[in-house]
């Protein structure tokens, strides 16, 4: 027992040489996972419904996304306070659907055109009017491709 | 020269942990990890003229469902809970018991979905939800027995045929997925929906 080496008591300092790499592949990691927000909501955020037969958007150069929602409070004086549609960073119009389509279409690459989808982020207390005069104005540009953006529900068990 | 003077070009590196750290924490705060996901639909292609009247699908065929402005449920007149309504499709789509009142085979089976303008958004999706569901279910089924335990999925076997993913089974994913589709054809059609009274959008 008394063998011990009383050498050992000493603690071996840990070696922090690799925090540097281990702090920048966590970094390289956000970086590439990283979104940055495309444009300002006037809207409120939609909340989405919960469903859960969820297909992901495979292809997200190819996606459009249109929300539709209720105005954000500091917004309320000029847009009221009922479901309003909200394309790239503006309240819009439903006959301005159209155009942006058409524009965000011109944008995607030819091979993923087939791919093209346009995602539905609407409030789940939005009524369907709304959203069935978009709906219409997308079979008007022949953009059939579409998802209604939700949130996953797991299953309950029955 | 003197000889001191040639070991004093290091950099000192001990401040690169903390400026990593700093790095890392902005792409922490701005980083919004939201895969989109939802529901994906097909919409009929866009035409000018009027439907023509002489389709006609017979009574038997069609699952009539209604969703009111009071978000309630009618399928083929009768109030339903929505937790009901996948199991009825799927009885409706494969009329097992060969009712008379039922489709004759799935091919024929159609789904009519019809809903006010006042209908909020949450019950559609919901409904949507459920008719998907059930398809799935009975697609899988179909993949499953198509080919030959190969596919579980539907969804698999759909992601084999894209020219992008470049798998090597795509000829034999074709034409499996077009044999899933014949054998059980996602007919759905949507009215627009009208306000059919009594909501407020």
């Amino acid at each position: 027992m008394g063998r011990i080496n009383k050498k050992k008591k000493e603690t071996p300092q840990i070696s922090t040489a690799s925090l540097p790499d281990i702090i920048f592949i966590l970094l390289f990691f956000f970086m590439v996972t990283t979104v940055m927000r495309k444009n300002d909501l006037m809207i409120d955020k939609p909340e989405t419904p919960e469903a859960t037969e969820l297909t992901k958007i495979k292809y997200k150069e190819a996606a459009t996304e249109i929300y539709i929602g209720f105005p954000k409070k500091e917004h309320s004086a000029k847009y009221g306070t009922s479901p309003r549609i909200q394309l790239d960073d503006a309240i819009s119009g439903k006959d301005k659907v159209q155009a942006f389509i058409k524009e965000k279409q011109a944008l995607v690459p030819s091979n993923l055109l087939g791919h093209f989808v346009v995602s539905f982020r609407v409030d789940k207390e939005v009524t369907m009017g709304i959203v069935s005069d978009v709906k219409q104005e997308l079979r008007k540009a022949d953009a059939l491709k579409i998802n209604y953006s939700s949130r996953f529900r797991p299953e309950e068990t029955k | 020269m003197a000889k001191g003077k040639r070991s004093s070009t290091e950099i000192n590196a001990s401040s690169m942990a903390d400026i990593a750290f700093l790095l890392l924490i902005f792409f922490l705060v701005t980083t919004t990890i939201d895969q989109d996901k939802g529901i994906l639909n097909k919409l009929p292609a866009w035409s000018d003229e009027p439907p023509p009247d002489d389709i006609r699908v017979k009574d038997k065929d069609v699952l009539q469902i209604l969703i009111n402005s009071n978000n309630q449920l009618l399928v083929e007149g009768e109030y339903m809970g929505i937790e009901k309504l996948r199991q009825r499709t799927v009885d409706h789509i494969l009329n097992k018991e060969r009712r008379a009142d039922y489709p004759d085979s799935p091919q024929d089976a159609v789904i009519s979905l019809k809903n006010d303008r006042a209908t909020k958004y949450d019950i559609y999706i919901q409904v949507q939800n459920e008719l998907k569901a059930a398809y799935t279910e009975l697609r899988n089924k179909e993949t499953e027995k198509i080919s030959k335990g190969e596919f579980t999925t539907y969804v698999k076997l759909k992601e084999c045929t894209d020219p992008l993913v470049k798998d090597k089974r795509a000829k034999k994913c074709k034409v499996w997925k077009q044999k899933v589709k014949e054998a059980i054809p996602m007919k759905i059609s949507e009215a627009e929906p009208k306000n059919f009274g009594g909501g407020t959008e």
